[in-house]
């Protein structure tokens, strides 16, 4: 293998990996651009102006901002609660509960989804966004516990027994000593669910009838199949406006998630 | 009362609500004959395995099985985990730069909701898209070749995760080892194969139940991509389920086809928990 081999076959790949990119960053900035890849030397924002309409683009971005952030907030309240006695007590199955919460993080969540609409149907519970969001928060819970409570073991207790010298119970530990100091790791955790959420199309195909409570996920599907031929520079503009939030909220995060892509050390429970 | 009881207490009640309680629903109605019209819808019943015997008769599930399984030894297995770690092997030693580059692209495609990168796809594959226009072909892709299609597209969004579990693996094996390897004469590709993949072989185990238990369970691309047509050619067996669940309202026989899945999903992740080390 020559000096030069490694260097051309990561352009090779980025290359390749470019390739399906490349006519919806194009299109989004292309009049009239439909499905087929022919650029021309037309650039403009009309595409952006288009979509950028309450129907279109602002309500389903606000819904997605409520079901995800939702999410998101109950989830990062409840795992933090959870992770309290995890990391501070002695309790006899701690190890089984925490194995148990890494088993079903592999569970298919599609799978447990045909019983919950089973179930939301006879509660009358179908169509409900909040309750939506629960189930949402419950399925991020084994995760987000998991998370939460290596971020907190890493607040040393000796902090939290001034504040027990003076009489605190284990609310206030927590939401005066242990919170505030592991304040980074909550808000990894709250991104994380809350990335996780903002693509997800599955539930909310099942779980929602009305069109106006569907998110951005939902909506840029019915467009795509309904005008995806003939607005694509349209249906563009809508994916991109859709999917920078998510990027920007990786790379805020992605600094504190490194480590937990280390599958050959040992997992700390 | 239990000191551990009031704060755990909300995480218990919604993972029983709604994580172990539609399990053990889904084992029940998995058993009868329950839909949503007709008069099954009112009151179901109790029809014992029926749904099981159906299911292993039926020629459109077995294909799905068989489509799930090259799916998932396809894109993932093959694809992602190889393609992930050819990446990060050929990362090793290259400018900050570089890396920057590469990994920006990969992870891009990894970070973009499903939707979008079917879309991505969609016009990609399609008749006067890229990859004709690059290749000078005229072919549509998603008739002739949907499976290919999904798999080339899956392994295109997935690679990032195989490709950061490789790197962090690569970067803890010891330099002093893959060195004294050449010393003795070993070349680039003994020492990947006698000593870099050995020592990192946990990784790449533990990754592939990861993968696998992803891929198993993907829906959204295929579903906006091929809809798992034409026909079914490309109908992987989540997308069979949805299929006999919310489009024919079979909800009795949707709830068996989920708990196979559930299952064959449930012995993957005790795999992986036999692999890992957890520690206390």
């Amino acid at each position: 293998m020559g000096r030069w081999a490694p260097p051309i076959a990561l352009g090779v790949i980025v290359a390749a990996f470019l390739g399906p990119f490349a006519w919806v960053l194009l299109a989004s900035v292309q009049p009239g651009a439909n499905l087929a890849a022919e650029p021309t030397w037309e650039f403009s924002l009309t595409n952006f102006e288009a979509v950028l309409t309450w129907e279109t683009t602002v309500l389903p971005l606000i819904n997605s901002v409520i079901i995800s952030g939702g999410t998101a907030a109950l989830t990062v309240i409840v795992s933090a609660l959870a992770a309290y006695p995890l990391s501070r007590y002695r309790l006899r199955y701690k190890r089984h509960f925490m194995l148990t919460l890494l088993f079903s993080t592999g569970l298919p969540v599609v799978a447990i989804l045909v019983p919950v609409y089973s179930m939301f149907f006879r509660l009358n519970l179908y169509g409900s966004v909040p309750a939506m969001i629960v189930f949402l928060s419950a399925s991020s819970l084994p995760f987000a516990i998991w998370l939460m409570k290596n971020f907190m073991d890493g607040v040393p207790i000796s902090l939290e027994e001034a504040a027990w010298v003076d009489g605190a119970g284990w609310v206030q530990s927590l939401t005066r000593v242990v919170a505030p100091l592991m304040a980074p790791g909550i808000a990894v955790v709250g991104i994380f669910v809350f990335v996780g959420q903002w693509g997800n199309f599955f539930a909310p195909l099942i779980l929602l009838d009305a069109p106006e409570k569907q998110p951005a996920a939902m909506t840029i599907f019915t467009f795509f199949t309904q005008y995806g031929q003939v607005a694509y520079g349209e249906l563009a503009a809508f994916s991109i406006i859709y999917t920078t939030p998510a990027v920007i909220l990786y790379v805020a995060v992605n600094r504190y998630l490194a480590g937990s892509f280390n599958l050959g050390g040992a997992v700390k429970g | 009362m239990r000191r551990w009881l009031l704060p755990l207490g909300p995480a218990l009640v919604l993972l029983g609500l709604f994580m172990v309680g539609p399990i053990l629903w889904s084992v029940y109605i998995a058993f009868t004959n329950e839909t949503l019209t007709g008069s099954a819808s009112v009151d179901s019943q109790f029809i014992g395995t029926a749904n099981f015997v159906r299911m292993f008769g039926d020629e459109n599930f077995l294909n799905s099985f068989l489509l799930t399984f090259v799916f998932v030894i396809g894109s993932a297995v093959i694809g992602q985990n190889t393609l992930g770690l050819i990446i990060a092997l050929l990362q090793r030693g290259r400018s900050r730069t570089t890396r920057g580059v590469v990994n920006g692209v990969v992870i891009g495609a990894w970070v973009m909701p499903e939707v979008v990168a079917a879309l991505c796809w969609f016009s990609f594959l399609s008749e006067d898209g890229t990859l004709n226009t690059v290749l000078g072909l005229e072919q549509e892709w998603l008739y002739t070749a949907p499976m290919l299609a999904v798999v080339l597209a899956n392994v295109w969004r997935g690679t990032a995760f195989s490709m950061l579990v490789y790197s962090a693996a690569l970067s803890e094996v010891p330099r002093d080892l893959t060195e004294a390897a050449a010393v003795d004469g070993a070349g680039a590709r003994q020492r990947l194969v006698h000593v870099t993949l050995p020592l990192i072989r946990r990784s790449i185990l533990a990754n592939l139940m990861l993968i696998t238990l992803q891929t198993l369970a993907s829906f959204g691309l295929i579903y906006t991509l091929t809809g798992g047509g034409p026909g079914n050619a490309s109908q992987t067996t989540p997308l069979y389920m949805y299929e006999q669940a919310f489009k024919y309202f079979e909800i009795g026989y949707g709830s068996a086809i989920a708990l196979v899945l559930l299952v064959i999903g449930a012995l993957f992740s005790l795999v992986y928990l036999r692999l890992i080390r957890v520690e206390e």
